[in-house]
């Protein structure tokens, strides 16, 4: 099930990554934007926009090119390992990319953890002159939006990791006016690929209509596995490689991470891991996370711990998210650990209204989104609640996790 | 004869510099009600709402008189 294109070397060092994939042809840069228009690559932070596309967007001078390896998501775990197994996959990656913009600027954006890892990369990559562009490291804060573009630019301008309002994209003016292109440093590795390979190598696995393979996050309880797949790979599959559970299928997967969109577990073997694959289940892959919340959890505790942990996490520049993120949040801990009824369901409905869409990034909308998702996927459970029992709790008992369910319904 | 498409007129809050003085929701109560800390939302539920033509100068006058500078025009020709 799994492939090995991005982990395929022997290690990091730059002697393993040539041994393993050659040096980058010369000429590689000239035809990067029709080979990435053909091969269909789209990018993996979590947006999809066609690759290809963004590239041919920057036509200003002076342009600026960003790797952005700021994985603020607390379940995923893709882009540091990447970064740690495969530094010179994504500086290959940024090195194309920018001889095709004919950039002035390189940055790789990336965490503390991936500071020295880079900076290891970057000299031996010095002394073997490989690159034409000198690449600057910026270090990416912790943060859940430290990773969002206009965060990005506002960092590497040496301002503070918070998004900003946007008028214009940052394509025509990002970093202090230049044109700026910021990619995940997924995309990048993948880049280097299809530089080297071409188009049609990078279609031939995965999903046409969004073809190649993905790194996802296989996120269960504290662990994290990180798997390199094809898109399109059915969900079922993916989830029963890590046997998650006992009885192999989860009460519930969040899909995307905390942006994301909850499913049933009992629809896993009808999602593939691609936007077509998921689009009847009103989900998206994302940025690759496939959580799993085991049947003696309950999806209503779980989201409303999450709502709190996004609600602190919001920049706090802007008002309705400001107010609004732990007001949902406060409503969902009622939802989830107290007793339920038509008022509170009304109200929570119109707060994730309230929210959503009304911030300068997109924080609350994708937090409304996980909210809502969570109203549909856990319908059964808030019936419950109303009637003081918890399904989880009736699922697997006794255990820390659902007592406070248990002791609910007698206040 | 073709007429020219009109241009659609949208109201974009920034966010991050407005505090909910409530100008806006005053000037234009067609587009803006307040949300429970004061904020307007956009009666239409959308990002950024369309201005009808005829409260085109009532949106000028709030672009202009926002204590916070934080709403602009903007124009699209969908």
């Amino acid at each position: 099930m799994t492939t090995s294109r991005l982990f395929a070397a022997d290690g990091p060092g730059l002697a393993e990554h040539l041994r393993q994939f050659g040096a980058l042809p010369d000429s590689a840069d000239a035809s990067l934007v029709s080979r990435l228009d053909q091969s269909g690559l789209t990018g993996r932070g979590g947006a999809g926009f066609p690759t290809g596309r963004k590239l041919a967007s920057i036509t200003g001078r002076k342009a600026v090119v960003i790797g952005n390896g700021a994985e603020g998501e607390p379940l995923s775990h893709k882009d540091a390992q990447l970064l740690s197994r495969s530094p010179h996959l994504v500086l290959d990656g940024l090195e194309v990319t920018a001889a095709a913009v004919s950039a002035d600027k390189v940055v790789m954006y990336v965490p503390a953890s991936a500071v020295s890892t880079i900076k290891r990369a970057l000299r031996e990559r010095a002394s073997a002159k490989v690159d034409r562009h000198r690449v600057t490291i910026i270090e990416a804060p912790d943060g859940f939006v430290a990773g969002e573009e206009s965060a990005v630019i506002r960092r590497v301008e040496g301002g503070p990791a918070l998004p900003r309002d946007r008028t214009v994209l940052a394509s025509t003016s990002g970093v202090r006016g230049r044109p700026t292109l910021v990619n995940n440093v997924e995309t990048l590795a993948h880049v280097a690929l299809i530089a080297r390979y071409g188009p049609q190598w990078f279609r031939s696995v995965g999903d046409p209509s969004e073809p190649g393979t993905m790194l996802v996050t296989l996120a269960a309880h504290e662990t994290r596995s990180v798997l390199e797949v094809p898109t399109g790979t059915q969900l079922g599959d993916l989830v029963g490689h890590v046997g998650v559970t006992d009885s192999g299928m989860p009460r519930a997967v969040l899909l995307g991470g905390y942006h994301g969109s909850w499913i049933p577990g009992t629809m896993i073997t009808e999602a593939r891991l691609s936007r077509a694959g998921l689009a009847h289940l009103g989900a998206s892959p994302g940025a690759g996370i496939i959580h799993t919340l085991p049947m003696n959890q309950c999806g209503l505790a779980r989201t409303a711990a999450i709502l709190g942990y996004l609600a602190d996490e919001g920049a706090r520049q802007c008002g309705p998210c400001l107010n609004g993120l732990p007001r949902l949040a406060r409503l969902f801990d009622v939802l989830a650990h107290r007793r339920v009824d038509e008022g509170l369901l009304a109200e929570v409905h119109r707060m994730i209204g309230v929210v959503d869409g009304r911030g300068s990034c997109r924080h609350p909308d994708g937090t409304a989104r996980m909210a809502r998702s969570a109203l549909d996927t856990f319908a059964a459970d808030i019936t419950h609640h109303r009637h003081s029992r918890c399904e989880a709790a009736l699922a697997s008992m006794p255990s820390t996790a659902h007592s406070r369910h248990q002791t609910s319904g007698t206040r | 004869m073709t007429t020219p498409p009109t241009p659609c007129i949208r109201v974009h809050v920034d966010w991050t510099r407005c505090h909910g003085r409530g100008l806006c929701t005053e000037l234009l109560p067609r587009l803006f009600g307040r949300d429970d800390w004061g904020y307007p939302i956009a009666r239409d539920g959308a990002r950024e709402p369309e201005v009808p033509a005829s409260d085109l100068p009532e949106a000028r006058r709030a672009v202009a008189l926002c204590p916070r500078l934080a709403l602009s025009l903007r124009a699209d020709s969908v």
